[in-house]
């Protein structure tokens, strides 16, 4: 089955948008209608993340309020068209992985100023993940999501000031 | 799935105590829902939720203090509610029995109580390694405040107490034993007799957690001769919000009050307050009345169904489910105690926990994933979390059967 954006994980400086992304991750998604095959999709959206680094699994970069580990990396780039958040994440339990893989799609790559408009909330509740994950994992997956975009507003606020 | 020999349960009609318990015709995600997390809670006979709407819509008023009809009806509920309790424990007098919000708040007495007045500097707790943190964490605030010592018996690979350890660790500095009767992340049915026994040699009394037991076992604390029995009543197929502490009259007379209020009393003034007997002196403020009211009612049903004949159909599912589980590649079973009931802990290859319990929601099944309040017996075993599948007096050999294969897809799901 084909499970997964084709070509994203070929590099961090996407030259994909982000809309382009989301569109492909909600077709994959409407392919299927029952949860386990969709689990079975976000799973297989994770076995494509890359590789995060063992030493950047550390307590600092994990996220709190998941009770599955997740660790997040995150920066920002200037490139040619301006500054971009890229990270690296990885989660020890496959399906928070897949959602992980999620925000790795729509978020890594993309510039500072899509990723703070980019309603995240909405487009994982036309997923239906929003109803469908319990408490903990959506409490992890809205953490990530709060750094990601502190992290792009901090660097959006000092892109102003200079 | 298999043929395993069982105790004679032929006369109990499972299909019949299923009728009771509405929730169990629950779709989940289209799916009948497969109820296996009973250990954390269990579901509500009908009886149970007839009586909650009785006392709501017919009698609902304060006990213990008017004098009109319907206050008169729910303060004889509630009494007779205490001493339905009585009865299910076996204990010599209502006044050892006192409504609490659930187990670990009655732990939580004995320690603010009991252990306040009768546990100072140098003074030795023991517990077991497979406690549930109500009855690690309430201890070790009370060691911290009074500088007492917490001791731990230590378990076997099987996940059972090492009772020769267990004796070694009693000194003349004991003041108080704390032991789960049945481990809630194991299974394992601790030999709480023979431990009170060897704890009395010595002089210490001893408190058993029974959160577990109370409603897979038949309890009589008078045979058993512990000094303090907890026991939670949503565990209990009652409310939630009201637990039970049992203590032997002569502890409870020689403990203070732990909380002041109404009802605790027996007359106030600025100059002198008198505290009223027992049990009220330990129950302060209006209680959870629809909560003791419901929990007789709970008792009712476990008494007309049969408490032995609970614990042996459940004894008959478990030997079931450990060879049918026994059968699914990759399962290693945490526990494995000769005494166990009614819990299976396990993990499967390395599948997280979490993941586990989201794909067989997906199926209708609902189990518990986690460290189930037992972070040390985690540690212990060297896991970072297990699913936990639990029984009740009203799951089934297919339920046990789908659990097998929802483990078995979810394994393919995640090869």
């Amino acid at each position: 089955m084909n499970t997964g954006p084709e070509g994203c994980t070929e590099t961090h400086l996407s030259a994909v948008s982000q809309e382009e992304h989301a569109a492909e991750i909600e077709e994959t998604f409407a392919l299927f209608d029952n949860w386990e095959d969709r689990y079975q999709v976000l799973i297989d959206f994770g076995k494509k993340l890359p590789p995060m680094k063992l030493e950047d699994k550390t307590e600092i970069s994990r996220v709190p309020g998941c009770q599955s580990n997740v660790w997040l990396v995150a920066d920002v780039k200037d490139t040619e068209s301006g500054p971009v958040v890229v990270f690296s994440a990885d989660s020890d339990a496959s399906i928070t992985r897949g959602l992980v893989a999620i925000l790795w799609y729509v978020f890594s790559g993309q510039p500072v100023e899509k990723i703070l408009t980019f309603d995240i909330d909405e487009f994982l509740d036309r997923l239906g993940l929003i109803a469908h994950l319990s408490m903990n994992r959506r409490n992890g997956l809205f953490s990530m999501v709060l750094r990601i975009k502190a992290l792009a507003a901090s660097r959006s606020r000092g892109a102003q000031e200079v | 799935m298999s043929d395993v020999q069982t105790a004679p349960t032929s006369s109990y009609d499972v299909a019949s105590i299923r009728e009771q318990f509405p929730l169990l015709k629950t779709l989940v995600h289209g799916k009948p829902l497969v109820y296996l997390d009973n250990a954390n809670t269990t579901q509500k006979p009908q009886r149970v939720l007839d009586t909650l709407w009785e006392y709501y819509t017919t009698y609902n008023s304060n006990i213990h203090r008017a004098s009109y009809q319907i206050a008169e009806r729910s303060t004889h509920e509630f009494e007779m509610g205490r001493e339905k309790v009585r009865g299910f424990l076996n204990a010599k007098g209502v006044e050892e029995i006192i409504f609490v919000r659930n187990a670990t708040e009655g732990i939580n007495l004995v320690a603010q109580s009991f252990g306040r007045t009768f546990i100072g500097e140098g003074d030795e707790i023991i517990v077991s390694a497979m406690e549930h943190h109500a009855n690690i964490v309430p201890w070790q605030m009370l060691c911290e405040e009074k500088g007492a010592i917490l001791k731990v018996i230590p378990i076997n690979d099987d996940g059972e107490l090492l009772l020769d350890e267990y004796e070694k660790l009693i000194t003349h500095r004991t003041k108080l034993v704390g032991i789960v009767h049945m481990s809630n992340a194991l299974g394992t049915v601790n030999p709480v007799e023979e431990m009170i026994q060897t704890a009395h040699a010595h002089g210490v009394p001893v408190l058993v957690d029974g959160a577990q037991s109370a409603y897979h076992k038949v309890i009589d604390v008078q045979a058993m001769d512990c000094d303090f029995f907890v026991f939670s009543g949503h565990k209990l197929y009652g409310p939630t919000g009201i637990g039970v502490l049992y203590g032997k009259r002569k502890y409870l007379e020689a403990m203070p009050p732990w909380q002041g209020g109404g009802d605790m009393i027996a007359t106030v003034s600025f100059e002198k307050t008198v505290y009223n007997e027992l049990p009220n002196k330990f129950e302060a403020g209006t209680p959870h009345i629809e909560g003791a009211i419901g929990l007789g009612a709970a008792i009712d049903f476990l008494n007309e169904t049969g408490m032995d004949r609970i614990a042996a159909y459940e004894h008959g599912l478990m030997e079931y489910g450990k060879q049918v589980l026994g059968n699914v590649p990759g399962l290693r079973m945490i526990g494995t105690a000769k005494e166990k009931a009614s819990v299976f802990s396990f993990t499967l290859h390395n599948i997280h926990a979490l993941d586990l319990g989201t794909l067989l929601d997906t199926r209708g099944i609902a189990i518990r994933t986690g460290q189930h309040c037992a972070h040390p017996v985690m540690q212990r075993f060297g896991v970072p979390a297990t699913g936990r599948a639990s029984l009740a007096c009203y799951n089934t050999r297919e339920e046990i059967d789908a659990l097998a294969r929802g483990l078995i897809r979810v394994s393919e799901i995640l090869g």
